[in-house]
């Protein structure tokens, strides 16, 4: 039995004689929300894209727990206009979902109001939350969210990683999800791993005592670690603004 | 008033065309893949002189280059510093140039070649037997695409998404790119090489507007490919203009039609 539901050792991928992921290991075990931060161009799409096997990684291993459903959330997901598609429509393709399920699950995300609308026809906030709801309606064992908070305003954003929160109480699904904004993400998360082409530091926030063994195996080797726990102390005292600018000031500085 | 058989055979012809070429058409105008459609056509000009030229079927032969066209277009853009807009643009032009070529020289040779018959079709010359082929093949290829529907749909939408809820993405999309070939290959005879792009993405579009989901527009831009062969062969009959073109056009016609904005 294993004890994660995706593994990823020591991940290397070159793209055109560049290094975009460099020796990154991590594992993501069920029930757990792990955010990966880090500055563009950092890798982080590029991992959750090896992660979920739509690129082939150059070095490393990834393991996935057997019979793994994930429901992915890309970062943008552009329907062409030409292509007529109601928001059910949306959510029943490719999903073999009962209209009870749909119907709790419409309700939950609150986009039931959406469901005849053309697809074309929703708001960035309501369209993300669809594709929320399709990846769950997949009843997944992870659920992946590619930066899932853009194009949505600062409100909606702290209503969706509430919302997040929510998700992973109610459906039992380990998340990963990307974002750049740290401090919006703390509270949601249960760990934390900040990319630079390799994870220059790493832990959790909320939960650190759950998994002592997590710190030692990512953060040893890094000096941006110490800049790291420095934020995490104070992450508990103090505002979020104050901890996301402290932790990009460490990380930028480290390269 | 007596139909002429020929004219019969002429529809029905089309008729079997359009029922594949509205779905197909969609999926091009989704996938904004004209361009793509346009080099897979010109391409059937080499597929049809090499064909001629080692004596095996036609079908086969477009279908062969249509492959190597695709399979070339895939290695090309691996390397991203050209756009595949480009390299598109070469390899329809090569192979539309390397098709004329090569028929000039089997002309020369003393082949008789009817070149104006592949560029804009010949439908009033369908036969019987043609038409039993035809049907054959046209049946398959709606039957293999209402098979795959769901997962070409799925593509059409977000090829990573399809991608990461386990659909083969490559592999539907090299079965959608065969049956564009068989397409090309069986409606040369209706409209011609030139025009081939245009039953596929006309009907498309004039469906647009009228439809609510995939499938309505499918079905609306079957019915708009009927019209426009119905259309086409009788003005083609009423004032003996070439049938292929006519199609093209009767279609263009109620393309803008169909964006007429109608008083409610």
């Amino acid at each position: 039995m294993s004890s994660f539901l995706l593994k990823a050792d020591n991940i290397g991928l070159q793209i055109n004689q560049r290094q975009i992921l460099d020796n990154v290991s991590l594992s993501i075990k069920p029930s757990e929300i792990l955010t990966l931060v880090g500055p563009n161009g950092s890798g982080k799409t590029s991992l959750v894209r090896v992660l979920l096997g739509l690129i082939k990684a150059d070095q490393g291993r990834l393991q996935k727990k057997t019979d793994l459903v994930i429901g992915y959330v890309p970062q943008k997901l552009h329907v062409d206009g030409a292509l007529p598609m109601s928001v059910l429509r949306f959510l029943q393709m490719g999903n073999k979902v009962s209209a009870d399920d749909i119907a709790h699950m419409v309700n939950t995300l609150g986009v039931r109001a959406l469901l005849k609308q053309p697809l074309q026809s929703v708001s960035g906030g309501e369209f993300q939350r669809i594709l929320l709801a399709r990846a769950l309606l997949r009843k997944p064992d992870l659920l992946v969210l590619d930066e899932p908070a853009q194009g949505v305003d600062i409100n909606g954003q702290q209503q969706l990683y509430q919302l997040i929160s929510t998700i992973r109480d109610e459906f039992g699904c380990g998340i990963l999800m990307v974002s750049h904004d740290l401090h919006l993400v703390m509270e949601a998360t249960d760990q934390v791993l900040c990319l630079n082409t390799h994870i220059c530091c790493s832990g959790h926030p909320e939960a650190v005592s759950q998994h002592p063994e997590y710190l030692k195996l990512f953060g040893a080797s890094l000096d941006g670690i110490a800049v790291y726990t420095h934020n995490h102390n104070h992450s508990h005292d103090l505002s979020g603004d104050v901890v996301e600018h402290d932790h990009h000031g460490g990380c930028n500085h480290d390269h | 008033m007596i139909i002429d058989d020929f004219i019969v055979r002429a529809i029905l012809a089309g008729l079997l065309v359009v029922l594949v070429s509205g779905p197909l058409g969609c999926v091009v105008v989704w996938r904004r893949m004209a361009y793509f459609g346009d080099a897979l056509a010109h391409s059937a000009l080499l597929g049809t002189s090499l064909a001629i030229m080692f004596d095996i079927n036609p079908l086969i032969g477009v279908m062969l280059i249509g492959i190597v066209l695709s399979y070339l277009l895939i290695q090309l853009q691996v390397k991203k510093d050209l756009s595949s807009d480009a390299i598109l643009g070469i390899l329809s032009h090569g192979a539309l140039a390397g098709g004329l070529v090569l028929l000039a020289i089997m002309q020369s040779q003393g082949q008789r070649v009817d070149l104006m018959a592949y560029l804009f079709g010949d439908i009033l010359s369908v036969s019987w037997s043609y038409l039993i082929w035809l049907s054959a093949v046209c049946l398959l290829v709606l039957a293999l695409i209402s098979w795959l529907w769901q997962s070409i749909l799925a593509v059409a939408v977000h090829e990573e998404l399809a991608r990461s809820e386990g659909i083969a993405v490559d592999r539907v999309r090299l079965i959608f790119m065969l049956l564009m070939a068989v397409l090309v290959a069986v409606a040369m005879k209706i409209v011609g090489i030139i025009l081939i792009t245009a039953l596929l993405i006309v009907p498309a579009a004039s469906a647009r507007r009228f439809a609510t989901s995939p499938e309505s527009m499918a079905i609306t831009a079957v019915l708009f490919g009927l019209l426009s062969v119905f259309g086409g062969v009788f003005a083609s009959m009423q004032w003996d203009t070439p049938a292929g073109p006519s199609i093209v056009l009767a279609s263009v016609a109620l393309f803008f039609v169909s964006r007429l904005r109608l008083k409610a």
